[in-house]
């Protein structure tokens, strides 16, 4: 249950977001890499129990899991791995180097709209 | 509604005591591995084995991860080398800040080598980096040899792979494949460096040793520069 130490992270790094908004925020989007083993409900599990009585309360995450992208040492082509054991799609050669990971990053957060009543 | 682009990572705090970690190391000039493996792959006795056999060429220094108890620090206190015991209560992975904390009660001046025995654990321990400078992945024979496929993420990230147990093999009961153990891992990483060891008869402890003799000379030399 990794999630639960990103959920804490990530409400850290929301609610500094949301420090200069007025209005609450509603949902965020965050993307990471598939070798990440982010399980998208585990960390809204844990990101709803650790906002509660927060500004973050009831926000949606959305989750979005990248693909892991390799390149073929034989002929320099790059190709999105999406079982582990893939051969290159244009010389089938099994030799190659995975691309650095995508991060796990906090992309978006959309705020309400908060007009001085 | 209106839409804030943060585009922020979200373990920077982790990756900030990472660093700070990587800058100990550095400073002292004293090499880490962070160990990784599923529970009862035989971490313990590996960093056991290895101690002894490298006891003449390098002072060593061990931190040890685990949700509860002392067991593991007082079984390699009794090599007589220093270690460090943290308790995670729960917790499924060490943390870059639990680490730093522990530096702090280890001689790093008077080290040449840190091992990190993680968690018990293969896919949480392999998010979070600690500033170590290698990962090595254990795998013992009775696990099956399709782990990495399972768990690609630490065998893609891991700098060496220990088969562990090896001395198994020869009982004819395991279904266990080292070349296809292998060649699956070196697929997910091709600069993956396998060690086919027993610790338990000592098997394959020299060429691990002799890495690891590499390891810390090289960090040696890094630290010169």
């Amino acid at each position: 249950m990794h999630e639960a130490a990103i959920a804490e992270a990530l409400l850290k790094t929301i609610l500094d977001v949301a420090g200069g908004q007025r209005g609450r925020p509603l949902a965020a989007r965050i993307s990471c890499g598939q070798f990440a083993a982010v399980n998208p409900e585990a960390l809204c599990f844990a990101f709803d129990a650790l906002a509660k009585g927060t500004r973050c309360e009831g926000m949606r995450l959305q989750v979005e899991i990248r693909p892991v992208e390799a390149r073929c040492s034989a002929c320099g082509r790059i190709w999105t791995i999406d079982d582990g054991y893939s051969r290159c799609p244009n010389c089938s050669s099994q030799q190659f180097s995975l691309l650095p990971e995508p991060p796990l990053l906090l992309e978006s957060v959309d705020f309400e709209d908060k007009t001085d009543e | 509604m209106s839409r804030i682009e943060v585009g922020q990572r979200i373990l920077q705090e982790d990756l900030e005591w990472a660093k700070a970690n990587s800058l100990l190391f550095h400073k002292h000039r004293v090499g880490c591995v962070n160990m990784i493996s599923s529970p009862g792959a035989g971490k313990t006795t590996i960093l056991t084995e290895t101690i002894n056999a490298l006891s003449h060429d390098m002072r060593i220094g061990v931190i040890e991860g685990d949700v509860e108890t002392d067991l593991d620090a007082s079984r390699i206190r009794r090599t007589g080398v220093p270690a460090v015991q943290i308790n995670t209560k729960g917790g499924c992975h060490l943390s870059a800040a639990q680490v730093n904390g522990a530096l702090g009660q280890l001689p790093l001046e008077r080290l040449d080598l840190i091992f990190i025995e993680n968690v018990g654990n293969l896919v949480c321990p392999s998010i979070f980096d600690l500033g170590e400078h290698a990962k090595a992945v254990v795998l013992s024979t009775p696990e099956g040899d399709d782990k990495s496929a399972k768990y690609p993420a630490i065998f893609a990230r891991s700098a060496a792979m220990l088969i562990n147990k090896a001395d198994l093999l020869a009982c004819g009961a395991l279904d266990f494949d080292v070349e296809k153990a292998i060649g699956q891992a070196r697929r997910l990483n091709a600069n993956l460096e396998v060690f086919v060891i027993s610790a338990k008869t000592g098997q394959g402890l020299d060429q691990w040793c002799q890495w690891l003799r590499r390891l810390v000379s090289q960090v040696k030399i890094l630290g010169q520069a």
